[in-house]
């Protein structure tokens, strides 16, 4: 029933893919590190993969039942100003205008 | 320990009554932390004026707080949960000056209570470790020893409790983390059924898993803790509508009659021998007060860890996308002005910066779960497995042989000395044998101190209980304490 084979280990190749899909910038001896780690902890994961598991639904929230509903009315929202004061920056030269500066997307 | 107050009521009490003034308990409370603080580094962040400020408001309209359950009370929260105006960092470097500008339900509803906010206290970086060493403010150390972790995640909320700097504090648990550091400090821990406490404002770890709730000395105080803290809250859709009880008044004493559920075969393993002799008098105890142990069979519950890891690394991984040094938190310039630096290496590069070894570790394992390719074989896999364990609990609670609880020791060994597992995450991992399981489930779970070793580290027995039958556990736990006195003993540090 075991439709999927376990990856012996990461390659430095592989783990800067997952990295580049978590936007996450890795050096040269975290690459090392997460290579031996990574496959070392899905290891322990094996014993989970051989557990029958035909027709059982998946479980990915234990809620059942919700607290009621709320009217769809408008509500007071953070103040510009509140939300804005946490800017990354503390010369604040990343808020202009009531908006958040990111770098420069298309030249 | 019989009879008296608990340390809450206590406080309550002599403040309602104008024995003692709101200020005073806050100042002897602060005076306490100024002086521990240094050795435990239990607190990120002490607030001391805002307590005072507040402290002294509720001196000078008592009349408001004359029924309030917390009158003056003072309360460490834990620095994952948002506090309006209060630095909450998460104990992350990518959250060391934020200020947020709401506050959680849960500190809300406590303040609304009375309860005096005296600081917030460290933890595992984003909540994510079983020893408090992953944190970017240093590690948090157990007050009965002070090499020796306190547990975590909620380490910072448990030892300043232990060490008599302020009868409550909040924790939150996605596998263990309010649990095992109370076991770990000698105090009690409280982690709700999923839904019970609203999660508006806790800074998300893993969500179908998280949950805020109490830690205190005793039993009656996590009650009492926990009654204000409940309830459906419409800032948080996965809150529960189900009515909230008077937890203090389940506390009767009375447990003849109650089943109390041994998963035996689970704990043949891997369970420290002054933990196993320690959990064998604890059920000698329940049972002299006419509680029946009752075998039960919980045959996922060895795919607890491995299913936790997936599930939880899954969930933060993209819980955690959000820290992109765009909107709040840290943000690396490296080329600052200059038209070098590009959005998406900015991203990559903060982040790069702004987390720690292990949240890096969560994140790159959780991608790696959810990516094309691999995700029916972890990710679903998982929750499919997790379904399992959830079955198993719902057969020792509902089926022919129902128990009321079940109960195991809260961690398998007493608190290892700092630096002993950090190396190795594995190992680590395997700290939350007994804890995982609850939050899986989204059952409520205690732990109560049950002993000591011979070396004087605290050990804690866990109970664990049907959805939303907090009363239960709290009643059940409660009756143990009455005929034991170890929340009476107190850590060597505040003898000092």
């Amino acid at each position: 029933m075991l439709a999927f084979a376990m990856p012996p280990g990461f390659t430095r190749d592989q783990v800067a893919a997952i990295a580049a899909l978590a936007h996450l910038e890795l050096d040269s001896s975290e690459l090392d590190l997460f290579a031996r780690q990574l496959g070392s902890i899905l290891a322990h994961a094996d014993d989970v993969q051989q557990v029958d598991t035909t027709g059982v639904p998946p479980t990915a929230s234990v809620v059942t039942r919700h607290a009621s509903e709320r009217l769809d009315e408008r509500q007071v929202s953070l103040d510009i100003a509140d939300t804005l004061a946490n800017t990354p920056d503390p010369d604040r030269s990343q808020v202009e205008g009531g908006f958040f500066k990111v770098p420069r997307v298309i030249e | 320990m019989t009879g008296g107050p608990s340390p809450v009521q206590e406080i309550r009490d002599a403040v309602r009554s104008r024995a003692r003034s709101a200020g005073d308990v806050c100042r002897d409370a602060l005076s306490r932390i100024v002086a521990t603080n240094p050795q435990l580094n239990a607190f990120n962040t002490v607030a001391a004026e805002r307590a005072l400020a507040r402290a002294e408001a509720i001196d000078r309209d008592l009349d408001r707080w004359r029924d309030a359950p917390l009158t003056g009370v003072p309360v460490a929260i834990k620095d994952n949960l948002c506090t309006a105006g209060l630095r909450t960092t998460a104990s992350s470097r990518m959250l060391e000056s934020y200020v947020p500008p709401y506050d959680a339900t849960a500190v809300a509803h406590l303040e609304a209570a009375g309860a005096v906010v005296v600081g917030k206290t460290n933890c595992d970086e984003f909540a994510m470790g079983s020893s408090n060493e992953n944190s970017a403010f240093g590690p948090v150390h157990n007050p009965w020893a002070l090499d020796r972790i306190p547990g975590g995640t909620s380490g910072g909320s448990a030892a300043p409790v232990a060490a008599r700097l302020a009868p409550l504090a909040l924790g939150s648990d996605t596998g263990g983390s309010i649990r095992q550091p109370a076991a770990l400090c000698g105090v009690v821990g409280l982690k709700p059924t999923y839904g019970r406490v609203s999660r508006y404002g806790l800074i998300a770890h893993a969500s179908s898993l998280d949950q805020v709730g109490p830690m205190t000395l005793t039993v009656r105080d996590a009650a009492i803790a926990l009654h204000v803290l409940a309830g459906a809250d419409a800032a948080d859709a996965t809150s529960a509508p189900e009515p909230v009880p008077d937890y203090a008044a389940a506390l009767t004493g009375d447990i003849r009659g109650v089943r109390v559920g041994v998963p035996r075969r689970l704990l043949d393993q891997g369970v420290d021998a002054e933990v196993s002799h320690a959990l064998a008098a604890a059920f000698d105890a329940l049972t002299a007060r006419g509680a029946t142990l009752v075998d039960v069979e919980l045959p996922h519950a060895r795919y607890a860890i491995p299913v936790y890891y997936l599930v939880s690394t899954a969930e933060a991984s993209s819980n955690l996308a959000r820290y992109d040094g765009v909107r709040y938190g840290f943000r690396s310039n490296p080329e600052s002005g200059t038209r070098n630096q590009e959005l998406h290496s900015m991203y990559a590069h903060t982040r790069a910066l702004g987390f720690g070894a292990e949240v890096k570790r969560r994140i790159m394992l959780g991608t790696y779960v959810l990516s094309a390719g691999y995700y029916d074989a972890y990710y679903l896999k998982a929750q499919q497995v997790r379904t399992l364990i959830l079955r198993d609990y719902d057969q020792a609670f509902g089926g022919a042989d129902a128990v009321d609880v079940i109960a195991m020791p809260t961690s398998p060994t007493p608190a290892f000395r700092i630096g002993e597992r950090i190396q190795d995450p594995l190992q680590m991992y395997l700290a939350d044998v007994f804890t995982v399981s609850a939050n899986l489930a989204g059952l409520p779970a205690l732990s109560v101190p049950c002993g000591f070793t011979a070396g004087r580290l605290p050990i804690g027995l866990q109970l664990t209980g049907r959805r939303f039958d907090e009363s239960t556990l709290l009643r059940i736990a409660d009756a143990y304490e009455r005929d034991t006195e170890w929340s009476t003993y107190i850590p060597p540090i505040t003898n000092r």
